[in-house]
């Protein structure tokens, strides 16, 4: 028994362990996204100044994941409710949380126009290829011939584009200040840098920042455990690299890219 | 934020000067922190009196990319514990709903003037009361909501005022509804420091980043506007409609003329009631029997003061430059009277006085369709 109890992870401090077990299928990459956000905020020690919003889609039911202030938004809407709380109190931290739709699709004219003005607010993505909540349609990042409830036969790339690249948008359209990087879930150290150090470019008042998580969801891809790692090690980092796209020249040290788990 | 050496206004002084001019100052006395809006026509100017005057006082102000966005950065304000507020119009007016039901769910106190122009679609961008139904009942809602028609820039100075109060006290969005005349035209009236008056402004707080240490001094908020089932949603809503229908009688506001026993009562709101006012003046002292009833909250609606007026009358005239916006509400609250119901239907168009006298005296003479 005490072995047991020895060998269990420890919850990032500020995780609302009444919520617990979270909410999300077996094999879903947003639990590993919000513990590397969870212990960027614990790292930081700033946790009694963070606002966290979530989108609609999965990332709604992040809304009691954390023992932060959080609200639950609209789908897409995340980006600007958030920037209004930034500006009319810039002493806290916000997290605006959303998936490839809310942010690429239905939001992306706010995640444009917040990058575009340096909004000091921090943006995290959950890329998964797919529209998840509403059951598995084509998202803007669907991958050329994946198949979806929408696209069952494959995406045609001729029909319906190619997927987004939504960190290297934002990275074209963004200035001085801003950060911008593209993590995965499967190397969650390295994503766990990439957000503290987008909490960090926040704090210091640099700039918008905006990072990409690569993530599982095998309950719509409908695959097991192998296939799903598969299909996130190769065929989606083959397409969406996985870096640092924009650091700030005053940003302190780098994340360990590449960093083995 | 809040804390600026100058008052915007001091006291009180007379002035002569447009709607949204107004609308801008009384936002400044009322103290208001933060504006965030969309640029659209007949509006605009709100937002370049407000823009001129944020370094002076120590106020912000953000334009976003859409009114989307004006309305849920409104939102994030708010809960950032400010007094914020965004004013819209038509097209703007349509997009605005989306986060105005989410502020309606959430019990999220923004305040929004909006100035109607001619619908539907982008029309014009001169004037209507055609975003009665949309004000008042727009979202996927239950249309819990407060409605100020305004009629006069006077009343756009002071019921901005009392909508950020309103708001804050009641914790319902709250609508200021004006229209394109109103915005554009200048007329004299007196601007004030709400202390001056004795008006006390309802203090705002934070609903999200409140000072303290999570788990000592305070738990963290988890506000949310989706539930897992039907009960759940139900409870809130159950909850919130009780509230709204307990406070609608301490809200409700209205205007009313020669009420008792009268041939024909004239109802219109906003800048037609401007019109109806002057015709049933004028009528009335020539000696004919009739009168006027002014809704000036459209929600909640002064149901049981309009019955008791429309109960003593013997033919209603609705005048309303829209096809029967206020019509519907007017028809909805006289449910069960028979008092036969006449109309000046007006979509997009001004009504003047006279022509409200023709028809009144049409009317009154037994003519007319």
């Amino acid at each position: 028994m005490a072995v047991e109890i020895e060998l269990q992870p420890k919850m990032p401090k500020c995780w609302n362990l009444a919520s617990k077990p979270h909410k999300f299928c077996p094999g879903c990459g947003h639990g590993l996204v919000l513990k590397a956000l969870g212990q960027a905020i614990d790292e930081l020690g700033i946790q009694d100044r963070v606002v966290f919003g979530c989108d609609i889609g999965c990332s709604l039911l992040s809304w009691d994941f954390f023992d932060v202030d959080s609200v639950q938004t609209h789908h897409g809407r995340t980006t600007p409710v958030l920037v209004g709380v930034k500006r009319a109190n810039p002493d806290l931290i916000v997290v605006a949380y959303m998936g490839d739709g809310g942010g690429y699709a239905i939001g992306s004219q706010h995640l444009v126009n917040a990058a575009n003005r340096n909004d000091r607010i921090t943006a995290i993505l959950c890329n998964n290829t797919i529209y998840a909540m509403t059951g598995g349609q084509m998202a803007p990042t669907s991958m050329p011939g994946q198949k979806t409830e929408t696209t069952p036969y494959g995406r045609d790339v001729n029909e319906q584009g190619y997927p987004m690249l939504g960190p290297e948008m934002v990275a074209a359209i963004t200035h001085e200040g801003a950060y911008v990087a593209r993590g995965t879930v499967s190397k969650l150290r390295t994503l766990k840098g990439y957000i503290k150090k987008a909490l960090e470019n926040q704090i210091a008042g640099r700039g918008f920042s905006f990072v990409e998580a690569l993530s599982t969801c095998p309950t719509n891809w409908r695959t097991n455990a192998q296939q799903t790692w598969a299909f996130l090690e190769e065929n989606m980092q083959g397409y969406f690299p996985v870096g640092e796209l924009k650091v700030p020249a005053d940003a302190a040290g780098g994340a360990s890219e590449g960093e083995e788990e | 934020m809040s804390e600026t050496s100058a008052k915007p206004v001091e006291g009180e002084r007379k002035v002569f000067m447009t709607g949204n001019e107004a609308v801008c100052w009384a936002a400044l006395a009322a103290g208001a922190e933060i504006m965030y809006g969309y640029p659209i026509t007949p509006q605009n100017e709100i937002m370049h009196y407000w823009t001129r005057n944020v370094p002076k006082f120590g106020r912000r102000f953000l334009q976003t990319e859409d009114e989307l966005s004006a309305g849920f950065t409104t939102i994030g304000g708010v809960l950032a514990g400010r007094r914020a507020f965004t004013a819209t119009a038509g097209p703007g007016n349509v997009l605005m709903q989306e986060p105005l039901s989410m502020a309606e769910a959430m019990r999220i106190p923004v305040v929004v003037v909006i100035q109607q122009r001619g619908g539907p679609s982008t029309a014009t961008v001169i004037y209507s009361q055609q975003e009665v139904t949309l004000t008042c009942f727009g979202g996927n809602g239950e249309g819990l909501r407060i409605v100020y028609s305004t009629s006069s820039l006077q009343e756009l100075y002071d019921y901005t005022i009392k909508a950020f109060n309103t708001a804050w006290k009641y914790r319902f969005p709250t609508f200021v509804l004006a229209d394109g005349y109103q915005a554009k035209m200048r007329e004299s009236l007196n601007i004030y420091d709400p202390a001056a008056r004795g008006i006390e402004m309802v203090p705002t707080e934070p609903f999200l980043g409140r000072p303290g240490k999570i788990g000592e001094g305070r738990e963290a908020a988890h506000l949310r506007n989706t539930y897992n089932i039907e009960e759940e949603l139900a409870e809130v809503l159950e909850r919130d409609i009780a509230d709204y229908e307990r406070v609608a009688p301490e809200i409700v506001e209205h205007d009313s003329f020669n009420t008792g026993d009268c041939d024909l009562l004239v109802v219109a709101h906003g800048i037609v009631f401007r019109s109806a006012a002057m015709a049933v003046r004028d009528m009335a002292g020539q000696g004919k029997k009739i009168g006027f009833f002014r809704p000036i909250t459209l929600r909640p609606f002064p149901e049981e003061q309009f019955r008791a007026a429309a109960a003593k009358a013997k033919t209603l005239l609705v005048a309303e430059s829209a096809y029967g916006q206020l019509l519907k509400i007017v028809q909805q609250n006289l449910y069960g009277s028979t008092v036969p119901i006449r109309t000046l239907l007006k979509p997009g168009v001004g009504i003047t006085p006279e022509e409200i006298t023709d028809e009144c005296s049409a009317i009154l003479a037994g003519k007319g369709a």
